[in-house]
């Protein structure tokens, strides 16, 4: 077996230093019923790289890679050009088969880069201070909302209708399970919904989205003044990170917890994960965040290190006290999100976030022509909610058999509802003939 | 100029810039570099206005649609060229210790090699390039690939059913105390308030606990380091929901009375909980169902080798007994007429919500079937039994030098304590630094927290016989030359990397978590 570099004669000498009979004779404290007399049956035996590469390679051709043909899917996942660097930097050993830096004079790599990684996202999000990430962003909505709760000792979330169904519903089910509440708003395709009403002494925060699962962008300035009146927080979520390099940031707007998804920077699509949740906050919750944090200091010699820090709010040292259970970050896709923020920097950075929009506001124009199809949003940076004639469900089965990913169904996101509505979003890898196609096919589809 | 969070600029201390000409104080070198060891600014101190690592076409000229809403003036990243970025991840890079480089014994952490394969599948564009939410038509083979990956582990655990939503080992715990909440309001028991946690269990597990709202009681170790079966007795009741266990635990052993204490735990109306971290230990060999275990998390960057990245992304599946099989999260997926399909929404049924966006860590699923295909049963045997097998020889060969806490054989890692420390002014910390400088990553120190100055060692199966004795050579002269007295060798150590002894309580009192431009910098900017 490839990866075990024991011998049979090693084996035997070891055996013999630990005065045992023989490798079986290591389990003798396993209940003798429940130990195996050898490989387990009902799965197949080793196999060689080729083989594996037969076997995995076949599923694989199995589906449709979104990159084969015009893909136009988003809704909280985003297909972006990610630049030839950023993988072959993830892929040195060094990074891929590091552990967690508890070791900070070995470890001086991951934990610089952790360090650049906080403030690339405080920078992007216009807010003080960002932790080394999150599970996704869905779990960092949860967390910022769970983290509310503990700010203000109050147990009343009120989630907004633009809210992607899987933020709120990965929100609920820590609500029912740890205890609190949460008020989640019916779906508000075009961000008219009125959330200061919903406001009152018991909430202890409003769960904005955006832009919003429907793509409507708000200035949502006025909600935050709103909410710091009334002893609320207000918890900004962004799905699709490259909007920050456009739009004005939820820091700029007095958001008191940032929670997004960061995975449009540097991460493939990968079927929906691992991602990389972005959670940034104000000065004075830093104390009251979940997760690892990185912070500057000084070694032995005086000189500029970083190590994990203010740990003492996590499990493994305040154990049933934590702020929160969790142990891992995303280590490996926040490395790529802070390769890809890096290799854009301030102008690459604009300059992408403008192509996105600009492209969006092309293709809107094109479907908005095909007859019987109308823009639902009047503002969206990258992606737009289209109302159809027909079961965008349906449509978007038929473009598939035309090599066409065509959007999202808002109705799979919205189970039995909506089933007219259609998210689309388009970056920069959507040529124009790709949009082209996009509404040709569209036109005959509805035709 | 933008202060952070508690006032104080990063920056680089003035006594560590040696002046142009000047020798640095530590080095001796005129740049502060030592050979291979380059130091290396951060990124936003390599900043040019203009400059960037991609060439992007110009936006088509369009009348922006932003709704009212104002661009935003600008971001504050720095400007690099690619080569420039390169260079910085790559110096950043070789600052890492890595399983790549040598033997990384983090007891409980499972540092085993990452098959360059796993990487590689997990890459094809079939995979890597699927987006979550396409037609299920489309993506028949990414179900039929976590329909693989869930029949392993079932069949390796021997259980009824699996999750692969949970992100993370602790996500999993959280899953699981989910699913055993549920199966408890299900029968309408709402008495049960309680969890029972080992002493020397994760600290995942009581936070875990208590994040689900369950108090969480300790239960007491017996001196031979497993669970006092008497005490779990005597605290077993209709106010207890569950058992939380690590088994083999974080000492190293197995829970030799195991089925004892499921039944038990069973008796009392409550369900069993095993912590999977250290499923690595009997994979192949022991299937979790023969042992009366509820529910588990599997690790699948410890047992099944996906990366550990430096912290992540892990991805923690969840198996479960037929009892809480129909308490699980959504999305699962199912065997349609028409194919494989994708449960994603929890209806009325006993499945209880979502747990994070989309499906779960896919990318880390195939890396773990990978490693599934490229072991098979045989090679999964002997796995287990090599990495049990490296733990005991290291035990054997080091425990007339060191003090074992506990008597053997152990089973994928082996614990000490600091007994063997004692008079010496050295203590287990020194000793970790020590073994920095011998080239080696230490030994996960001061845990499990039931035994004093814990140093836990994994060496995993992938290490060779010739490793090993490297090993446990240098640690057998370093507790020689502690018990030689020489203490002001040890608080020296580490003197040999990058960074020496990193001041981690002015870090917690002070805390720095960002870069902020050098005082006058955005005035001389604007100048």
């Amino acid at each position: 077996m490839r990866y075990l570099p024991l011998t049979e004669a090693d084996r035997q000498s070891m055996l013999a230093a630990t005065r045992t009979a023989s490798v079986n004779d290591l389990f003798r404290d396993v209940p003798e019923a429940a130990r195996l007399s050898g490989p387990i049956g009902g799965l197949p035996n080793h196999m060689g790289e080729l083989e594996v590469e037969r076997h995995l390679g076949a599923m694989a051709a199995k589906n449709l890679a979104a990159g084969s043909v015009p893909s136009f899917l988003g809704a909280g996942a985003y297909r972006h050009h990610v630049p030839a660097t950023v993988d072959h930097m993830v892929q040195r050993g060094e990074f891929l088969t590091a552990y967690t830096p508890y070791q900070p004079e070995v470890s001086q790599g991951t934990l610089q880069v952790l360090f650049e990684f906080q403030t690339q996202v405080s920078l992007l999000t216009g807010m003080d201070v960002a932790n080394a990430s999150m599970y996704d962003g869905a779990t960092a909505c949860a967390e910022a909302v769970i983290m509310a709760n503990r700010v203000t000792r109050r147990k009343k979330a009120v989630l907004s209708g633009g809210l992607h169904p899987h933020y709120r519903d990965t929100t609920t089910t820590d609500a029912r399970f740890i205890g609190f509440d949460a008020v989640a708003l019916p779906a508000d395709p075009t961000g008219i919904e009125d959330l200061a009403a919903q406001v009152d002494d018991k909430t202890s925060c409003v769960v904005v989205q955006n832009p919003s699962v429907f793509g409507q962008i708000r200035d949502y300035s006025d909600l935050a003044k709103l909410c710091q009146a009334k002893g609320a927080l207000l918890i900004v979520v962004v799905t699709e990170a490259l909007s920050l390099g456009l739009l004005t940031p939820p820091g700029e707007m007095g958001a008191d917890i940032v929670a997004a998804e960061g995975q449009s920077f540097g991460n493939a699509l990968n079927f929906g994960g691992p991602y990389v949740g972005l959670f940034a906050v104000k000065d004075k919750y830093v104390r009251q965040m979940p997760g690892r944090l990185c912070g500057e200091t000084l070694d032995a010699d005086g000189r500029r290190g970083f190590v994990l820090t203010l740990s003492t709010r996590e499990q493994h040292i305040r154990r049933e006290k934590a702020t929160s259970n969790i142990c891992t970050n995303a280590g490996l896709c926040a490395l790529a999100f802070s390769i890809h923020v890096s290799l854009l920097g301030e102008a690459g950075i604009t300059q992408l976030a403008q192509l996105n929009h600009a492209k969006a506001v092309q293709l809107a124009d094109k479907l908005a022509a095909v007859p019987g199809v109308e823009i639902v949003n009047d503002g969206f940076f990258n992606e737009f909610t289209v109302k159809l004639p027909k079961s965008a469900t349906a449509v978007v089965e038929a473009l598939a058999e035309r090599r066409i990913l065509g959007g999202v169904p808002v109705s799979r996101l919205y189970p039995g509802a909506m089933d007219d509505l259609l998210l689309v979003a388009v970056t920069e890898t959507n040529t124009e003939s790709d949009m082209d196609a996009f509404a040709t096919a569209l036109a005959e589809v509805l035709s | 100029m933008s202060m952070n969070s508690q006032g104080r600029p990063s920056a680089i201390p003035t006594a560590a810039i040696p002046a142009a000409g000047v020798a640095d104080a530590v080095t001796g070198t005129f740049t502060g570099n030592r050979g291979l060891q380059i130091e290396e600014p951060l990124i936003f101190e390599q900043d040019a206005a203009g400059r960037c690592g991609v060439d992007l076409p110009d936006a088509p000229k369009v009348a922006s649609r932003l709704g009212g809403v104002k661009p935003r003036a600008k971001v504050g990243l720095p400007g690099l060229a690619e080569p420039q970025v390169v260079r910085h991840y790559t110096r950043l890079s070789q600052k890492n210790y890595a399983i790549d480089s040598g033997l990384y014994p983090l007891g409980s952490c499972t540092m085993k090699h990452n098959p360059r394969l796993n990487e590689k599948m997990a890459r094809l564009p079939g995979f890597a390039d699927v987006h979550p939410l396409q037609p299920v038509s489309t993506v028949q083979g990414a179900l039929e690939l976590m329909d693989s990956l869930a029949h392993w582990l079932k069949t390796l655990t021997g259980m009824a059913a699996v999750t692969l939503a949970p992100a993370a080992g602790a996500h999993g715990e959280m899953c699981g105390i989910m699913a055993i909440r549920s199966a408890h309001e299900a029968k309408g028991d709402t008495a049960r308030t309680k969890i029972l946690v080992p002493e020397s269990a994760h600290g995942t597990n009581p936070a875990t606990a208590a994040a689900c709202g369950y108090a969480v009681e300790s239960i007491p170790a017996t001196a031979d380091g497993r669970v006092d079966l008497d005490a779990l007795k005597a605290k077993l009741g209709p106010d207890v929901a569950g058992l939380m266990l690590t088994n083999p635990n974080t000492c190293g052993l197995f829970e030799r009375d195991i089925i004892a204490i499921g039944e038990a735990v069973h008796a009392a109306g409550a369900y069993f909980y095993c912590d999977g971290a250290n499923f690595n230990a009997i994979v192949g060999r022991v299937r979790p169902a023969d042992l009366g275990v509820d529910a588990m998390h599997i690790n699948l960057h410890k047992t099944f080798s996906t990366p550990h990245g430096g912290g992540g992304p892990g991805s923690g599946p969840v198996v479960f007994s037929e009892a809480l099989a129909p308490y699980v999260p959504v999305p699962y997926v199912t065997h349609g007429a028409s194919g494989f399909d994708l449960v994603e929404n929890a209806g009325d049924g006993p499945a209880f919500g979502r747990m994070k966006a989309f499906h779960g860590q896919m990318g880390m699923f195939t890396r773990a079937l990978s490693y599934m295909l490229s072991h098979g049963a045989d090679g999964l045997w002997q796995a287990s039994g090599d990495a049990v097998l490296n733990a005991n020889y290291v035990m054997a060969r080091l425990e007339d030098v060191m003090t074992a806490s506990f008597e053997g054989p152990c089973m994928h890692e082996c614990l000490f304590d600091d007994r063997f420390l004692k008079g010496t002014g050295v203590t287990t910390l020194d000793i970790a630094k020590a073994l920095i400088d011998e080239g080696f990553h230490p030994m996960t120190m001061y845990f499990p927290l039931v035994v004093h100055g814990a140093l836990l060692i994994e060496p995993t199966e992938t290490e060779s016989k010739a490793s090993l004795d490297q090993f446990i050579d240098a640690l057998r002269a370093l507790a020689e030359r502690a018990k030689g007295g020489d203490v002001a060798y040890f608080q020296g150590a580490p003197r040999l990397t990058p960074r020496r002894r990193l001041d981690e309580t002015a870090a917690a009192r002070k805390p720095i978590l960002r870069w902020t431009p050098p005082v006058g910098a955005e005035a001389l900017a604007a100048e």
